[in-house]
């Protein structure tokens, strides 16, 4: 069965004919073209499908597209603008938190969410391992993203 | 200058923005999707298939079984071909299989629209097995009598042995203390985020193009004509961005079918993108060992002899075959290199999944053992651990005793006294009282490694680089090298810039390797690209700017050996300041001038015929909670020798990934089967732990840069050692701080309640 949503997809309003079946992750990829949203499982495990859905960070494969109905999402395509990278994933490029990659769309979203929301805030490295703990990482050993994040929330308040 | 600078990642901005492409983000019009019917038990025999219902439903487009495929045998392991037919790997696969080996083996294929009406079809095909006994573990597999899981095989992929140092038996009769011990490593699996994915269609009626996830894009094309019995001119292989492969993209796994599916279906497009739970179990693991080992050592801390036997459970197929176990026992021998030493290794076929190459290739699992039985031995002679390894390991000058190799540059000792002071070693055990009681205790551990640069001489070390000078003055430069996340582009990058004099900003890599037209080179596995790559580049990059300034010499009637390249102008050696001319006009001269010049453009295939052993060490401290069985890592450092360091930045990336892979290995990471039926209990990442980023503290890493002379920039292997060392001090430091010997990974809560209550800590 299809039905018909409307949502803003990276500010923009989209009308979409979805399958009530599909997860929000296929029909981002699939219909919106947005292949930063990554599979790794599929099933709520590993957090590479990550995006925001009016600013929380969620498993979009576990997200039915028609929930999305009404709904703002966010995607790692709408961070940069103007050619110019956002804080978060400027601070991702310097901090060596990228190796494969595959993780890192969906990283810098949860990342993204959390400095939006501790923004002024003094917070240690400890207190930002949880508020990534849905994201797996197999290559990094995670020490860099968290150097990332820390260097995302240091500098200045301007975004 | 580009090399040793923490320069960015080349491929950084194309990652975080979502733009890198990876396989299944090759979307193909009218693609179709392919999954596999998996046994649903471990070991027997299709006695029955029955696929018409499943071929009935609308939008299944073919089903294919055991009786469709081809009756070629095929290896898949990703190693260079090899002239010597003794040296070939062992062909035991085919396509689909009617004989079951292990639970989830493929039996049949489904091809369809889409992913939903695959799963439906899948359901619809009715088998009938006749079952044999699960052989799960080596030593069923090798009981009088045993099914012999591939015919002809006694259930043995290999055997090899080798002595060094003199008669194993006179070393230990002369030592004031032999010890004994046994040492168990568990099934791992690389769980790179990305799984398994590939897709393949035709645009002629002759050629195969296949897209594919993996490190040997080369090597998988050799593969698939040898499944398909077609010359390999006839497949191409794109490889572009890969979600991590650790090994376990080092080896064929679906690229021989999708190739297979899309010459029987008109060559229209077929893709197969395993599932996690498929991927954990169908595609390979680490080879669990057992090792069986004896040392002898002197009272005064020298180290003897060590007499090893190792086991290794290769599981349903060979892939690697006994590789794996063989290059495990080259390990020993260049960390203790003037000890007798005596290696026997075993690798068995069993009724589990496919063990192939994973990070370290054998090296994590002999090293545990080898590390666990040091500890041992310094304990017992009443040695600082770190002193009993400073007077034993590896150091500049000792040759490999087997191959006579020297050792060109070694800087062990000095990474055993940077992580002494690294992690205050002497300070924290004077001030800790000799026995702790309470309930929660802490440790310090060491342990060390040496690890390999490539597989020369076992294997062809060969690498290709071709570069071509723009209009613009800026260069591209492809590599047969791949990048899997390690960094090699951005490495290959830095080498070219820092030989032709380019700036870093104007070499552009091609990322993405396309057999077509990619220089022929084996991929990536054992550490190897910045090594092997290293001579390719630097002769191509050498070559060019030669060419660059014999065009420039045209041009202004200087000579060319009065003339540079410095920061991407071209200038006089004896005054920079003066008639400085921009690479940029060269390369427009040299292509638009109607008489001189051309394009600009360098190839080179390189052998490379040396390899280089790196080492290093893993210096921990933990907490252990003892009634809750816990371990927390409080501080923990690795210390590398890897040579010249080529990017700070890349490099502690390797090492911290590595070591946080070393961390899961050590205390969590297990493949759990039932030892009666062979099933798989935990083939996900709820129940197979991955390290989460609660679980893995902050990782220190130092570099002691040595020189290595056989490699094109001083540098020798960083990915995968990191891996290596952490298990073992952990198991070290557990040690220190409780009393017990654990030896037997992993040591999750489960383990340590075992072994505490043997001890009656509990
Ligand atoms: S793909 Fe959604 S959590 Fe793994
Ligand atoms: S960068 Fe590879 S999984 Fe995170």
């Amino acid at each position: 069965m299809k039905r018909t949503i409307t949502c803003t997809i990276n500010g923009k309003r989209k009308e979409l004919t979805v399958d009530v079946r599909q997860s929000l992750l296929e029909v981002l990829r699939e219909q919106a073209g947005l292949i930063s949203v990554k599979q790794g499982c599929a099933v709520g495990e590993c957090g590479a499908c990550t995006v925001l859905i009016d600013n929380v960070p969620i498993d979009s494969c576990l997200y039915l597209a028609v929930w999305a109905d009404g709904r703002s999402i966010r995607t790692v395509e709408g961070e940069s603008r103007d050619g110019k990278l956002s804080r978060v994933q400027q601070a991702f490029v310097e901090a060596g938190a990228v190796q494969c990659g595959i993780c890192t769309p969906g990283f810098v979203m949860a990342a993204t969410a959390f400095v939006e929301k501790h923004r002024g805030r003094k917070v240690t490295r400890p207190d930002i391992r949880p508020g990534l703990a849905g994201n797996l990482c197999r290559c990094t050993g995670y020490d860099s993203i968290i150097t990332a994040v820390q260097k995302s929330l240091d500098e200045g308040d301007e975004p | 200058m580009a090399i040793g600078k923490a320069v960015r990642r080349v491929d950084a901005i194309a990652k975080v923005t979502g733009r890198a492409r990876y396989t299944d983000d090759y979307f193909r019009p009218g693609m179709l999707v392919a999954k596999y019917l998996r046994s649903t038990i471990a070991h027997g025999r299709v006695k029955k298939i029955d696929t018409r219902r499943a071929q009935r439903l609308p939008g299944v487009e073919a089903v294919f079984t055991y009786e469709d495929v081809p009756p070629i045998k095929f290896a898949t392991a990703g190693h260079p071909y090899a002239l010597d037919p003794a040296h070939q790997d062992v062909q035991d696969r085919l396509l689909l299989t009617r004989h079951v080996r292990y639970w989830g083996d493929e039996i049949a294929v489904v091809v369809a629209e889409n992913d939903l009406i695959v799963q439906e079809a899948l359901e619809l095909i009715d088998v009938a097995y006749e079952e044999y006994s699960p052989l799960v573990t080596p030593e069923a597999a090798l009981a009088a009598g045993a099914f012999e899981i591939h015919a002809g095989s006694n259930n043995v992929v290999g055997e090899s042995c080798y002595a060094v140092g003199g008669n194993i038996e006179e070393a230990l009769a002369q030592a004031d203390v032999v010890l004994e011990g046994r040492y168990r490593t568990q099934i791992c699996q690389h769980c790179h985020i990305e799984n398994h994915i590939a897709l393949a269609y035709m645009d002629d009626l002759e050629h195969i193009v296949v897209v594919s996830s993996t490190q040997i894009p080369h090597i998988v094309r050799r593969i698939v004509g040898q499944a398909l019995g077609l010359p390999c001119g006839r497949i191409r292989v794109v490889k572009p961005y890969i979600g991590g492969g650790f090994g376990n993209k080092q080896d064929v796994i679906l690229e021989p079918m999708v190739a297979f599916l899309t010459l029987q279906l008109g060559g229209r497009p077929v893709k197969m993108h395993l599932s996690r739970e498929e991927g954990m179990i169908g595609t390979r693991v680490r080879h669990p060992f057992t090792t069986q080992m004896r040392a002898g050592v002197m009272q005064n801390g020298t180290l003897v002899a060590l007499d090893i036997d190792a086991l290794s459970n290769s599981g349903a197929y060979a892939s690697h075959g006994h590789a794996v176990a063989g290059a495990a026992g080259a390990r020993s021998r260049a960390l203790y290199p003037r000890t007798a030493i005596n290696y026997h290794a075993k690798t068995v076929y069993t009724n589990i999944p496919a063990a192939g190459a994973m990070r370290a290739y054998g090296a994590p699992q002999m090293m545990f053992a080898v590390d666990c039985m040091i500890e041992e031995a310094a304990r017992r002679i009443g040695m600082d651990p770190v002193e009993f390894r400073l007077k034993n390991v590896a150091r500049q000058g000792d040759v490999d005793p087997l191959t006579g190799e020297g050792f060109e540059s070694c800087g062990l000792a000095e990474c055993l006294q940077r992580g002494k002071a690294l992690i205050q070693w002497d300070a924290k055990r004077a001030a800790r009282p000799r026995k702790q009681t309470g309930p929660v205790r802490r440790g310090l551990g060491v342990a060390c490694f040496s690890y390999a640069t490539g597989t020369y001489p076992v294997c062809l070390e060969i690498s290709g680089a071709r570069i071509i000078l723009n209009p613009d003055g800026s260069v591209h430069i492809q590599v047969g090298a791949t990048e899997i996340g390690q960094g090699s582009d951005t490495i290959v990058a830095q080498m070219v810039a820092e030989t032709a004099g380019i700036p870093l900003a104007n070499v552009h890599v091609v990322s993405t390797q396309d057999t077509d037209v990619t220089p022929f080179d084996t991929g990536a596995y054992a550490s190897r690209q910045a090594y092997v790559t290293s001579n390719a580049v630097f002769r191509a990059a050498t070559a060019l700017k030669a060419k660059i300034l014999e065009h420039a010499g045209r041009m202004s009637g200087i000579l060319p050996a009065e003339l540079e390249i410095t920061d991407g102008r071209i200038v006089r050696r004896d005054d920079r300041a003066r008639k400085n001319m921009p690479l940029a006009a060269v390369a427009l001269d040299a292509y638009y001038d109607k008489q001189r010049g051309g394009q600009l453009t360098v190839e080179v295939s390189h052998k490379t015929c040396s390899n280089a052993p790196a080492f290093g060490c893993t210096f921990v401290e933990i907490e252990v909670d003892v009634p809750l069985c816990r371990v927390q890592i409080k501080e923990i450092y690795n210390i590398h020798d890897s040579g010249i360091i080529l990017n700070p930045l890349l490099a502690q990336g390797q090492v911290q990934g590595g070591v946080a892979m070393g961390i899961g290995a050590g205390l969590y990471e297990e493949m759990l089967i039932d030892p009666e039926s062979g099933y798989i209990y935990n083939n996900n990442l709820l129940d197979y732990k991955v390290p989460t980023i609660m679980d893995v503290p902050d990782i220190g890493c130092a570099f002691v840069e040595t020189f290595e002379p056989t490699s094109g920039y001083g540098n020798k292997s960083l990915g995968e050692p990191p891996i290596i060392a952490p298990p073992p001090a952990i198991r070290n430091a557990l040690w220190d701080a409780t009393g017990v010997k654990i030896d037997e990974l992993p040591m999750t809560a489960h383990t340590l309640y075992k072994h505490f209550m043997k001890a009656g800590l509990l």
